[in-house]
Parts: C-alpha cells; sequence; structure tokens
C-alpha cells in the first residue's frame, strides 16, 4: 500500500516546526471552534494529530489512485466535447476519490465546510498530489481560488460559493488572454452592468485557462470603459450552472495533458463582482498569484520528488560493469545534487508556507479587534518574509525541478528516453513549472525588490544569529563569507546607476541572495531534524558546495562587467 | 419508513501478506506481535458494497460488528472512517481459542440483538483462509447466502441483485432480504477514509479503551457520546458458555508444520529421441495432454 505521506520523514518533520504551536492556535482562535464545531481539534497536540492523519489520507489517495492513474491521464488528456471539457478517466476517479474523501476547501474555514487547516499541511497536500500527478495537481490545486473569495468578496458571495468546495466544486482564475499574457494590464474581457436584471455580464475571449471549464470562475475584466491600463480592471465571479461561457477548445500541450488549458468565449456570461471595482488587477489578482506561486513551488518540489525516486531505484537495480550504477562517482554525484536541490526547495517551500501563515493569521485575528503594536510589527515582518519568499521560491524550485527531470533521464540513459518509464513524462510536465504563474524572468523582477530593499539581507543576518552545531559552523563561516560576497556585488551593481544594468545582472544577484538564503534554511532545517534525518545533513553540505561555485562565478561575472557591455548584447 | 439495517462482519487480521523472519515462532504458530494487525482485505471490499448499498437506498444504516481483544475496536474506527454510521465490538475472554463454528455462533448471537436486514462480509480472512464464517452465520440466523460476490448490480428495500465470480464464469442472482453476503476480493476496493469522519470520530473509544487511557472520566466523552464504541460480552449477547472457546470448538489443532517450498530440481531434456519420449510419456500420464 503506498502511502506519499508515510514513506517520507522529511514532510513530518516540517509539521514538527516550532513555529507552529502560534500558527495553529491562532488559525484555531484558541481552540475555541472545539465547542461547536465536531471535527476541531481541542488542543495543540490534537491538532497536529488531525494534521498527520489528514495528511495520510492524502498519502494514501496519491500513493493508491492518483499516482497510479498518472499514465493512463498523459495518455488520454482532457479533450473537448460540445463546449465543454471532459476529463481523461483516471482524473474523474482521482477527482472523486478527493471529493468523497472530503480533500477539497483544506484552508476554508469551519462555516463553510471546510477543514480550516494551516498553509502548512495544504501546501503538503499540493506537494503530495504533485508527486503523483504533477498535471492533476492543478485541477486540485485551484480550491486556492477559495481564498481569494474568502479574503475579497462580499458576505453574500462568500455564502453562496464557498460551502460548494469542500463539495468538490472546480475553479479556475480566468486572467490570460491572447494579447494580455506576463502583461495582465492589457486585459480586454469586457464586463458591463446590466441595470434591468443587476447583474454583470461578460464579454470576450481568455486563452490559457487552466482548467476553464470549473463549475467557479474568477475573473479579471475590464469593467471601466475607455480605461487602458490595469486601474480599470475588476474581478468577477462566475457560476457555470449560469451559462454563458463554452470552450472553444483545449490545447495540445507538451506535458500536464491531464490539466485542461482551454480557450473561452464569454457571451453575455452573468457575473458577481469580487470585492471593489477597479482594485481587480492591482490588489485580488496579485494575492492569486502569490498563493498559486506558492503552489507552483509545492508542484515543483513533488514532480522533482517523484522523478528523483524514479532516478535513484533505477540506479541502484540497473546494473554495468558488474555493479550497479549509483556506485560510480558520476552517476552518485547525480543522484546527490538532485536530493540536495529537492531537500532546499523542500526547505524554502515550507519556511514560505509558514510565513504566510502568519501574516494572514495575524490580518485575520485583526478583523475583529485592534491589532497591538508587537502584533502589527510582526504581521508586517511576516508580510515582507513572505513577499521576498515567494518569488525566490518560485524561480529556484520551478528551475531546480527541470533540472531534476533532466538529471533523472540522464541516470536511467537511453530507457529513460523511452515512453516505457514515467521519468519521462514528468521530464514533459516540469517544464511548465518555471514558465506558469510568472516566469522565472518575472520572478526575478517580483525578487529583485527584496534585493533593493534589503530584506534578503536583512533575513540572512536573522538566519546568522541562529545557533549552529559544531559540525555546522564551517559551513556557517562560509555562509558569512558568501553574504559578504553578496552585499557586494549588490553594491557594484547599485553604484553602475544604469536600471538597464541593474535588470541586466538582476538574475545574479537574485540567484546569490537565494543561495545564501535557502542554504541557512536547509541547513537550520538538518540541525533541527538531528539523527531523526541523517539525509538532510548530507543535503545542506553539498547542496552548500554546489551554490557555492555557482555564487562565485556570479560574483565574478558580476565583477567584470561594464554598462557598456550591454552593447555587445543588444541585438536592436 | 424505517431504515434498512445493513451490517458487515469484518475482522482484524495480521498482515500476512508482509512476512517477514519472525512471523512464525518456533512452535509453528503465528507471532501475531511480529505482524502489524490491519483490516482483512476482503472485509474491507465488504464495507465498500454495504456503502454502495446504503448510497443507493438512500434510506439505510451501515453497522459494524468485529470479534477481538480491545484492540480490535481500530476496526470500528477505520469503518467509521470510511462512512460506516457505528460499530460493536464484541469482546471476551470466553472467546479466546473459538474456531469458525464457536466464532458464527457468537456472531450469529450478536447479529439477532442487531437485527440487520442485509449482512456483507470478506469472502475469507487472510489469517485463516477457512472462508467458513460467513456461511455458518448465515446458516444459524437463517439468512439465504449468496458467495463470491464481485458486484452489486441492484438493490431494493425487498429484493438485492448481485454478480457472483465463480471459477467457470459470472453468475447474477437475485435474493429476498434478509440475506448474507460473503464478498470477493475482486470486488470494487473500499473508498479512502474521509477525513471529515476522521477528525470527528478519531476519538472514538470502548469503555476498556477510556480505562486503559485514564479517559473516563473526560468531559469530552459526556459532550460527545457519539464517540462512544459499543462493547458486548457474552452476556450482552445471551450466548452459552459452552459453544464458545475452546470447549465449543470441535476443531482441534494437532500439530502444524513449518513448510518450506523448495524449487524441485530441474529436468534436463536434450532432443534425442529417447529424452522426448519419457516426456510425451510424462506429460500424457499427466494429462497435460492427450
Amino acid at each position: 500500500m503506498a502511502n506519499f505521506y508515510t514513506d517520507n520523514e522529511n514532510l513530518r518533520l516540517q509539521l514538527d516546526h516550532p513555529l507552529m504551536e502560534r500558527i495553529v492556535k491562532m488559525k484555531e482562535e484558541d481552540y475555541s471552534f472545539a465547542k461547536t464545531e465536531p471535527i476541531a481539534p481541542l488542543n495543540f497536540e490534537d491538532a497536529m494529530d488531525t494534521y498527520d492523519k489528514v495528511l495520510e489520507v492524502v498519502g494514501d489517495i496519491c500513493g493508491e489512485v492518483i499516482g497510479p492513474n498518472a499514465e493512463s491521464v498523459d495518455q488520454e488528456g482532457a479533450r473537448v466535447e460540445n463546449g465543454r471539457v471532459v476529463y481523461a478517466k483516471g482524473t474523474q476517479e482521482n477527482l472523486k476519490a478527493l471529493t468523497d474523501a472530503k480533500l477539497f476547501g483544506m484552508s476554508l474555514p469551519y462555516k463553510y465546510g471546510g477543514l480550516n487547516l494551516s498553509m502548512v499541511p495544504y501546501v503538503m497536500s499540493a506537494e503530495l498530489v504533485s508527486r503523483a500527478d504533477g498535471g492533476f495537481a492543478n485541477i486540485w490545486g485551484l480550491q486556492d481560488c477559495a481564498e481569494t473569495i474568502k479574503e475579497f468578496a462580499s458576505e453574500e458571495i462568500k455564502d453562496e460559493f464557498l460551502p460548494r468546495i469542500n463539495q468538490g466544486a472546480t475553479c479556475s482564475m480566468d486572467l490570460t488572454e491572447p494579447d494580455a499574457g506576463s502583461d495582465l494590464q492589457a486585459v480586454q474581457l469586457k464586463a458591463t452592468w446590466d441595470e434591468p436584471n443587476q447583474v454583470w455580464r461578460l464579454n470576450g475571449v481568455k486563452r490559457f485557462i487552466t482548467n476553464g471549464d470549473a463549475d467557479i470562475k474568477l475573473v479579471l475584466a475590464r469593467s471601466e470603459e475607455g480605461t487602458k491600463d490595469g486601474r480599470g480592471l475588476s474581478y468577477f465571479v462566475y457560476d457555470k450552472v449560469d451559462q454563458g461561457v463554452t470552450v472553444r477548445r483545449v490545447e495540445n500541450k507538451m506535458g500536464i495533458k491531464g490539466s485542461p488549458t482551454c480557450e473561452l468565449v464569454f457571451k453575455n456570461a452573468p457575473a458577481k463582482l469580487v470585492g471593489s471595482r477597479r482594485l481587480g488587477l492591482i490588489k485580488y489578482v496579485m494575492s492569486l498569484m502569490n498563493g498559486a506561486r506558492l503552489g507552483v513551488g509545492a508542484q515543483s518540489v513533488g514532480i522533482s520528488e517523484a522523478a528523483y525516486r524514479e532516478a535513484y531505484k533505477y540506479a541502484t537495480e540497473r546494473e554495468q560493469f558488474g555493479k550497479a550504477i549509483i556506485h560510480f562517482p558520476a552517476v552518485y554525484e547525480l543522484i546527490q545534487n538532485m536530493k540536495a536541490k529537492i531537500d532546499a526547495s523542500r526547505s524554502i517551500l515550507y519556511e514560505t508556507a509558514r510565513a504566510v501563515d502568519m501574516y494572514k493569521l495575524i490580518e485575520e485575528i485583526g478583523k475583529t479587534r485592534t491589532l497591538t503594536p508587537e502584533e502589527r510589527a510582526e504581521m508586517k515582518h511576516y508580510t515582507r518574509i513572505a513577499d521576498a519568499l515567494t518569488p525566490m521560491l518560485k524561480l529556484f524550485s520551478s528551475e531546480y525541478c527541470n533540472q531534476v527531470c533532466y538529471d533523472a533521464i540522464q541516470v536511467h540513459g537511453g530507457t529513460g528516453f523511452m515512453k516505457d518509464f514515467p521519468v519521462e513524462r514528468m521530464y514533459r510536465d516540469a517544464r511548465i513549472t518555471s514558465i506558469y504563474e510568472g516566469t522565472s524572468q518575472l520572478q526575478v523582477v517580483a525578487a529583485i525588490a527584496a534585493v533593493i530593499k534589503n530584506t534578503y539581507s536583512d533575513m540572512i543576518a536573522d538566519y546568522a544569529a541562529q545557533p549552529v552545531t559544531p559540525e555546522f559552523e564551517s559551513l556557517k563561516a562560509d555562509l558569512v563569507r558568501m553574504a559578504e560576497e553578496y552585499e557586494e556585488a549588490r553594491k557594484i551593481v547599485t553604484d553602475m546607476e544604469s536600471n538597464e544594468a541593474l535588470d541586466f545582472l538582476a538574475r545574479r544577484l537574485v540567484e546569490m541572495a537565494g543561495h545564501v538564503v535557502m542554504t541557512y534554511i536547509l541547513m537550520l532545517d538538518a540541525i533541527r531534524a538531528g539523527e531523526k534525518a541523517p539525509d538532510l545533513k548530507r543535503s545542506a553540505f553539498t547542496y552548500h558546495k554546489m551554490v557555492r561555485a555557482t555564487h562565485q562565478a556570479h560574483f565574478s561575472y558580476i565583477k567584470d562587467f561594464k554598462v557598456e557591455d550591454l552593447d555587445e548584447y543588444r541585438q536592436i | 419508513m424505517e431504515k434498512i439495517k445493513i451490517l458487515v462482519l469484518a475482522k482484524q487480521v495480521p498482515d500476512t501478506r508482509n512476512v517477514g523472519k519472525d512471523a512464525m515462532k518456533d512452535d509453528g504458530t503465528v507471532n501475531r506481535g511480529a505482524l502489524p494487525a490491519i483490516y482483512n482485505p476482503d472485509d474491507l471490499n465488504a464495507l465498500e458494497m454495504a456503502l454502495e448499498a446504503k448510497d443507493r437506498l438512500g434510506n439505510a444504516e451501515v453497522y459494524v460488528l468485529t470479534m477481538g481483544p480491545t484492540r480490535a475496536a481500530e476496526i470500528i474506527r477505520e469503518s467509521i472512517y470510511r462512512g460506516a454510521d457505528e460499530g460493536y465490538l464484541l469482546t471476551d475472554r470466553k472467546f479466546a481459542g473459538s474456531d469458525t463454528l464457536a466464532t458464527s455462533y457468537a456472531i450469529s448471537k450478536a447479529v439477532k440483538k442487531i437485527d440487520p436486514d442485509l449482512i456483507f462480509c470478506g469472502l475469507q480472512a487472510i489469517d485463516g483462509d477457512t472462508a467458513q464464517v460467513g456461511p455458518q452465520t448465515a446458516e444459524k440466523v437463517d439468512f439465504p447466502q449468496i458467495t463470491y460476490v464481485e458486484k452489486l448490480v441492484e438493490i431494493s428495500p425487498t429484493q438485492i441483485t448481485l454478480k457472483r465470480r465463480l471459477e467457470r464464469g459470472v453468475e447474477t442472482v437475485v435474493a429476498p432480504l434478509p440475506a448474507l453476503i460473503t464478498v470477493h476480493g475482486s470486488a470494487n476496493p473500499c473508498r479512502a477514509r474521509n477525513v471529515k469522519r476522521v477528525m470527528q470520530y478519531k476519538h472514538a473509544r470502548t469503555l476498556t479503551e477510556l480505562k486503559e487511557e485514564n479517559r473516563e472520566n473526560s468531559e469530552l466523552f459526556k459532550d460527545r457520546p457519539y464517540l462512544k464504541i459499543e462493547e458486548w460480552s457474552v452476556d450482552t449477547i445471551q450466548a452459552d458458555d459452552t459453544h464458545l472457546g475452546l470447549s465449543g470448538s470441535p476443531t482441534k489443532v494437532k500439530t502444524i508444520d513449518s513448510v518450506v517450498l523448495a524449487q524441485k530440481e530441474n529436468i534436463v531434456l536434450t532432443s534425442s529421441d529417447a529424452d522426448v519420449e519419457e516426456l510425451m510419456v510424462d506429460l500424457l500420464k499427466s494429462r497435460v495432454i492427450g
């Protein structure tokens, strides 16, 4: 009986993080829900027991249903019939299993039928589902949309839509259009107020919409006639039962084939306004986007974990020259580096999830009473960390996911190039992670703000202030040195006083910050785990060796760079 | 209208599918301590069929009955997590050593107390593999029995249509209710746990378990009576002691041999006439050909 949760000790370790006690206490409002809610935990221990048991169910369904279905789902794909999406048979089974198990609306409050789980176990579930089937993770993960409705919509809309999530209603977020991809300010889908019917009407075309035929859709549309930029956009919720949206086609993709990517036509589709007009893009979508990026982080870690396990298994079973290939340095280096990248990605994934939990929960408290100055400062602190870690997580984990899958095929040799082994599918599924919900290049744009505003520098100082065990002292000393190089590189680039040079060198700067931040988080996790997870210790040391080399290359590149060099690259 | 009562008979068994080196004691008996206790696999198929019957009938409830030591209450909890409404644990020292006849006697007494309209049980348990308890119970409570069932085709409050998996094919049968059905392992696998039920019932305990955990006075169980798992003894089901345990069991295990299956010696054949002739004779004799 495969269980993707119980077979991975490193997951439980993240649940054991000391910050969890505060997070769960806030989430459960000091365990006051237990008085009226039969499913609410009685205290912290009870809550952690619940988290453990819920994740065990997720792990079971992933190992027994979703994972085994992944191959047939990839082959069958989703298709469109009479303007509606038809999921692959395996996808339908997956949805039924998760709906029956009540695993939708995991983080929604009890009063909307949710499980009221903190971000940490929710993100962990996303990791598990992604390990089972990277494409299916999108369909399941779009329950994120419920968070946006919960945060910004009116009570009336919340009461109408949120209770349906736990019953298995699927969601989509409809942002992209043929001429509005990375630049969402260009969105043209028109929203007009229908006075006689007291409802908004949506008209236009959306493209590349994941799970576009969902039951509940959040749609970004231009409600202010004559406007051209983001300030004219509002956010709407559309109910499939009202009709008015048809699926024109489902894209034929390289990977994540089970996840239908739709082109949609809106014809007088009735919709309701979420929150206030004109705040659609600048406030609500940005909030949704951060959640989605965290989701892609989880997806990247999940797909990487799956590919790594396949590679490890193959390398221990396949014999050449009289021994298993894992005994050759060229192979065991590949395998260990894959593992180090995954462990580092997982560490930053849950560090981000905790930061999101912290600021959102304090924010939630702020809705019921005035926050104390300490609480306000703490909220600001964690918001800042979450905003800085999210693009870093998305950038690194998705790039690593691609590298890990690439190497997983390499370990398999020619066999890995064949469709007979699942690494080929994972390699294709991985490719989108560094593209959607903001390309790696756009993550750099988001992250460079944290470079300039000293956020990473402050975080590094905080991490450096934490004590380490003797065996990690030399590693830490080198991290201090790497941090100095990062600061020096930052200064060199700022001194160039050229925005173009800053943009050009931004990725190197962000990566330099990332090397230090991520090695710190991984090392601190390894110290916390101690003997429970000796593999984390090995990952911390090998990850450090790997990124130190890249760090030096970046540093040397930046040191040698002149603003005039840009001319050599500009083609037009 | 009164609810249709569906009962599932389930057993906690040692996981004999994952047998390690220490699975058997020196005297040849099963070392239960070394094997994890699990829900008997066929019984999970039976639970699923019972839940499917409930889903289709709407107006029905699923009960689970299990017999075993205190820790067998885990079977009740697991059943509730997956959708069963309630459970009973039949537990008493006097049941110890019962063979299938004594077991089915005890179960039949409990069944009479529950008074179900329909009973589902696994075809057989992986510890004894007798496949006797289901049919014996049916006889004792005087229910028609349908064995080797693979699929629930149709159900109404008065009759049930089922597909049986037989050696030579599939048979569709109709039976009036009440009836006892033994479910084959090829039937639908059991649905996963419902996490909301896990969250709600994870504290469910029998009184003995509460005492063991020193929680018998806990407020939680006073406030939430649904957390109590019924525990039935010999007295509760008004059974006759002499039909139970070793005294009620005509099956006596004389000896147990630890059989190690070894690969037999290979026969090396050449294409010589003598070898071919010998093989032909062998194959004819064993009726593989001819």
